[in-house]
């Protein structure tokens, strides 16, 4: 069993800039050909200051720095036990290249199902810009299979 | 289809995505910066227990965001949610489905709520169960 202790730990806020070349590469991976989100002149068209982080892309961010699953050592899970099991976006504002993005994150709930056969981590992260403004939240919860 | 006048349980949108392949997950992997193993390394999938690699969850859900940004201008979208609630094989192809729920008022702003589904063509699995909220003008 997860230590229940956890509930409420906070990590430290980690900072990504978000880069052009990788929303390119983002729109390949997902087959995006919504210009949009690969040529900047369409993108500023639409009225964004440059190319648009894509609705799910502040996960990916999130996720970009050296270790992004250390802490499944502090809880003293398997990397290969974990699943995703729900992803929630909040969103406030814009997030386009250039901005530079502060995800702060704490666990908010760890329970389990099935006699503990599955447990659950919920995290919840807040996003804010270069600016301090608050962009968006998000809610991920994370399965482990015991059995 | 016009989500300012849709009826309730109108399908207003679907997008069918590229079968699920190797290429795509390692494109994904490289691209999202999810880089856990299960979904491109077969050795570690096996050791893991799993017949093989499958796909990540958040690649189906970036689908069902592409469909969302084509029914209306990402600017709109206030709230983005997924279950993901099968795991989604290799050469899975993946259905996206947006129905009209409901119109709403949040905090003065007119609102739709939409259900997203996410099927695996081949199987019929439901991979992704999801909602999202989108600002009429």
């Amino acid at each position: 069993m997860i230590d229940r202790s956890f509930i409420g730990h906070e990590f430290a806020p980690v900072t990504a800039e978000l880069e052009k070349g990788r929303l390119r590469f983002f729109a390949k991976a997902t087959g995006n050909a919504d210009p949009v989100y690969s040529d900047e002149a369409a993108a500023k068209a639409a009225g964004y200051p440059s190319l648009p982080a894509p609705p799910t892309f502040l996960f990916c961010m999130e996720m970009d720095r050296d270790d992004p699953m250390d802490f499944l050592d502090m809880l003293k899970i398997d990397l290969g036990r974990v699943l995703h099991g729900e992803q929630i976006f909040t969103y406030r504002a814009p997030v386009c290249a250039g901005d530079s993005i502060s995800f702060r994150s704490r666990i908010t709930d760890i329970y389990d199902k099935k006699n503990g056969a599955l447990e659950f981590i919920v995290m919840d992260t807040e996003c804010r810009n270069q600016d301090g403004v608050h962009v968006a939240d998000m809610r991920r919860s994370i399965v482990v299979r015991n059995g | 289809m016009d989500i300012a006048s849709a009826a309730t349980g109108t399908e207003i949108g679907s997008l069918t995505a590229d079968p699920v392949t190797r290429h795509m997950l390692a494109l994904y992997c490289g691209a999202s910066g999810d880089h856990n193993p299960i979904h491109v390394d077969i050795d570690f999938a096996k050791a893991a227990g799993m017949p093989d690699v499958f796909a990540h969850g958040m690649l189906s859900m970036a689908f069902l965001g592409r469909l969302l940004t084509q029914l209306a201008p990402q600017t709109s979208l206030r709230s983005f949610g997924a279950r993901f609630t099968s795991i989604t094989p290799i050469g899975a192809e993946i259905v996206c489905t947006a129905k009209f729920v409901e119109r709403f008022e949040d905090a003065g702003e007119k609102c739709a709520r939409l259900e997203l589904i996410a099927m695996d063509k081949n199987s019929n699995d439901i991979k992704l169960a999801g909602e999202a909220v989108v600002a009429l003008r």
